[in-house]
């Protein structure tokens, strides 16, 4: 007998969308230079026309940043800019199953994700920051540590709201003020959150969204009134701006790429490591930049392991990420959709083999089955540029030497994932690896008490925890 | 029905309304008790008019207070950082509500109404600035430790149990909150002896604590006499930790201190008479209530 899941959709009514947005400047909604609509990725429907800033606007948002730094945020003390930073935290709560649904609409990501992983994250970040405006003297920059003056602020589309609290609590926390841009497919939590800012009585210009796309971004990150920029995206962009930036006073920290290792030993508890290889892969539909892309499971378990990866990845549930049993959402936009069947049909070419989950895909939207690759060498594409999707590449290893010599082996070094009973084991493999976060037994865990950041290529500075606090503190 | 002018009301004194007193009790388990001695005392304002009768609490009140801080101390020290972060700011939330109600339980028991009130934002702004140290403390004086040898080697902090706490006399509500926050943000729990002569606001913060999903027992408050309770505190086998900060009297300081080396409970001795419980705190009240722990592991293929 087969039990069947009955659809349970969330509510759409939690979120009242409007017909066209403005930019967040100054404390109010304004007018842009342009206009540019922006889709829910698992319909094709367009929510809300959303405002494009040009040079001038940008102009306009720092110039405010730059008054509010001046006049109020910077000199304000510490204790009082925690009392702002709580009251958003607070709304946030308050309104999170409005935002959660809201995040699911415009980015595609499961309800599931946005209601119990994306916005508890995005209030705890903002209670955690907001604890910390009051305590800059014991976090270990100095006495006495001031801010920078205006952050200029890029985030990327995978978790909007999210990288968007990684962005904006610790630079107010510290005395900032910031101008962000979300991307271009997923403004509206970012415009939601402009909302917050006035329900929580933020002072005008402390925070300003300022929405369009990479000519937007660019006009931000080059304007001479930023001090600080900061940008979560892909290592490509990343290095633009590390160039732009080349022979100013601006202070950069770039959260890039990843293509993160996942090592399985043989004495791994291996259901345990399926579940971690599917959540480190196909949590958000592998837009994760430290997604466990790469899978280097030790040769004597692949087969069992591989068997079992399989079977449990026929159980994931792909469709309305509306749906509370959805696992497996909508591809952000199809312009990525394109990159991910372009970079698959690379590794048919390259001779890997591909297997993909036997799942119904809707009609409409844009969808990719949650995929591996196995017979995938070092050499191929797939093992080295970063996917951006559901898609693992299959690699196995011999000894502990070979594992970690072949997760090191990429321009990346964001994350990485070890499974295995032995903790002496993890810990000295762990010491091995050129990762930012390294995962043992788990992965994909978050907490804004916990820094996360990469080596190499993969972007440098820290976001959260104390050490997130030092990309915003001159010192 | 009688018309307007037949009411016998009309004819007489028109009545004022009369307040609803409330009875000051102590707080102990969640649970608002009398003393079990049926006793109480009265408290006067500042200019020696009578306010209130507040319970005057026994050995036994002491001990029941004790046991119930130990019953909340696995639940409240297990707690997550953040969940005890988050409890402790619906505390702020929740005095911030009763600011007014403070600022007249204040200016009656020191006779200034406009220092009252800067008192009472001094103090909400304080319970605030300790906890956000929920899920600070261990990164500030928490440690990584480079030991010389393929080990992972951890410090982290923890509470060190049930704290006893005598709270300052002449700072109702200040003082008060500046060294229960310090107290249970690390996860230890509390048995506070209230200010002696000032007692009201301790028993109304006890109502806001009772209110902030708090666990029961985390903090437990008495009102009475220091010298009778405290020695019982002092010398309780169950109590880790005294602060006798609010103790005046240095005779009793000295017995407190002896009798509290019986089981070695960590000590901080009283403040001195000078104290500004304006000025900003450090972070030594919360260090002095806690324990560092240390872990070994090895690391090897």
């Amino acid at each position: 007998m087969v039990f069947e899941y009955a659809p349970a959709p969330e509510s759409r009514s939690v979120v009242e969308i409007k017909p066209s947005y403005g930019l967040f400047i100054d404390g109010e909604f304004v007018d842009a230079a342009g206009r540019f609509k922006t889709a829910n990725p698992a319909t094709e429907e367009v929510l809300a026309d959303v405002g494009e800033a040009d040079a001038s606007d940008v102009d306009r948002a720092v110039a405010a940043a730059r008054r509010a730094y001046e006049r109020v945020w910077g000199p304000m003390p510490g204790r009082e800019r925690a009392k702002y930073l709580y009251r958003i935290a607070r709304i946030v709560q308050e309104r999170a199953r409005e935002l959660a649904v809201l995040e699911t609409l415009d980015n595609g990501k499961p309800i599931r994700e946005s209601r119990d992983v994306d916005l508890p994250l995005v209030a705890a970040h903002f209670f955690y920051y907001a604890g910390w405006a009051d305590k800059l003297a014991y976090a270990g920059f100095g006495p006495d540590p001031k801010p920078l003056g205006v952050a200029g602020q890029v985030i990327p589309w995978n978790f909007p709201l999210l990288m968007l609290a990684w962005k904006i609590a610790p630079a107010l926390a510290c005395g900032n003020t910031v101008v962000l841009k979300p991307a271009e497919t997923t403004p509206l939590t970012a415009l939601a959150f402009a909302e917050i800012c006035q329900q929580a009585d933020l002072p005008p210009g402390v925070v300003n969204i300022v929405t369009g796309a990479g000519d937007t971004g660019r006009a931000l990150v080059e304007h001479p009134g930023v001090d600080k920029v900061a940008f979560t995206g892909s290592t490509e962009v990343g290095k633009q701006i590390a160039r732009s930036v080349a022979g100013s006073r601006k202070r950069v920290t770039l959260e890039l790429g990843g293509k993160a290792a996942n090592i399985v030993f043989d004495d791994a508890p291996i259901d345990q490591a399926v579940e971690g290889i599917v959540n480190g892969i196909f949590f958000n539909q592998g837009h994760v930049c430290c997604a466990g892309s790469r899978l280097l499971v030790q040769e004597s378990i692949a087969d069992d392991l591989l068997e079992s990866l399989k079977r449990r990845m026929a159980l994931l549930r792909v469709g309305d990420p509306l749906d509370k049993n959805t696992d497996v959402g909508a591809i952000n936009s199809r312009a990525q959709l394109d990159r991910i069947r372009a970079l698959s049909e690379v590794g048919d070419a390259e001779g890997a083999q591909r297997w993909s989950a036997p799942c119904p895909l809707p009609d409409r939207g844009f969808w990719f089955a949650p995929t591996i690759f196995t017979g995938v060498s070092q050499a191929h594409r797939i093992a080295r540029e970063e996917i951006f999707g559901p898609v693992l590449s299959v690699l196995t290893f011999r000894t502990p030497a070979e594992a970690v010599e072949k997760a090191n082996n990429t321009p990346y070094g964001l994350s990485a994932g070890i499974w295995s009973d032995k903790g002496s084991r993890i810990l000295a493999i762990a010491d091995r690896l050129r990762a930012g976060v390294v995962w043992a037994n788990t992965f994909n865990k978050f907490d804004p008490t916990s820094p996360f950041g990469g080596y190499k290529e993969s972007g440098y500075g820290r976001e959260g925890g104390r050490h997130g606090l030092e990309a915003y503190l001159a010192h | 029905m009688p018309t307007e002018q037949e009411s016998p009301a009309a004819t007489t004194e028109p009545t004022v309304r009369l307040a609803v007193r409330k009875t000051y009790k102590l707080f102990i388990g969640g649970a608002f008790p009398r003393s079990e001695s049926g006793r109480s005392y009265p408290v006067h304002t500042a200019t020696g008019d009578f306010m209130a009768n507040a319970a005057l609490a026994s050995r036994k009140d002491a001990r029941d207070a004790v046991r119930a801080a130990r019953a909340a101390f696995g639940t409240w020290s297990a707690a997550t950082a953040y969940n005890r972060g988050q409890i402790l700011y619906r505390v702020a939330e929740m005095l911030e509500g009763r600011h007014a109600q403070f600022t007249a339980e204040v200016a009656a028991a020191t006779g200034d109404r406009d220092a009252a009130a800067a008192e009472v934002d001094a103090a909400i702004d304080r319970w605030v600035w300790y906890a956000g140290w929920a899920d600070k403390i261990a990164q500030v004086h928490g440690a990584a430790n480079p030991v010389a040898g393929p080990y992972f080697n951890l410090s982290t902090p923890e509470p060190t149990g049930v704290v006893a706490v005598v709270a300052p006399p002449e700072s109702p509500l200040l003082g008060l909150v500046s060294v229960v926050a310090p107290a249970i943000v690390s996860g230890n729990t509390a048995v506070v002896v209230a200010s002696e002569d000032r007692p009201l606001p301790a028993v109304t913060l006890a109502e806001v604590l009772a209110t902030s999903d708090l666990p029961d027992g985390v903090v437990n408050v008495l009102t009475g006499r220091v010298a009778e309770i405290a020695p019982w505190l002092a010398s309780h086998m169950d109590v880790d930790a005294i602060d006798l900060t609010g103790v005046t009297d240095a005779g009793l300081a000295v017995d407190l201190e002896t009798a509290a080396a019986e089981n070695l409970k960590r000590v901080l001795r009283p403040a001195p008479a000078s104290s500004d419980w304006a000025a900003d705190p450090d972070v030594q009240r919360m260090l002095a209530l806690i324990e560092t722990k240390t872990v070994w592991h090895p690391k090897g293929i």
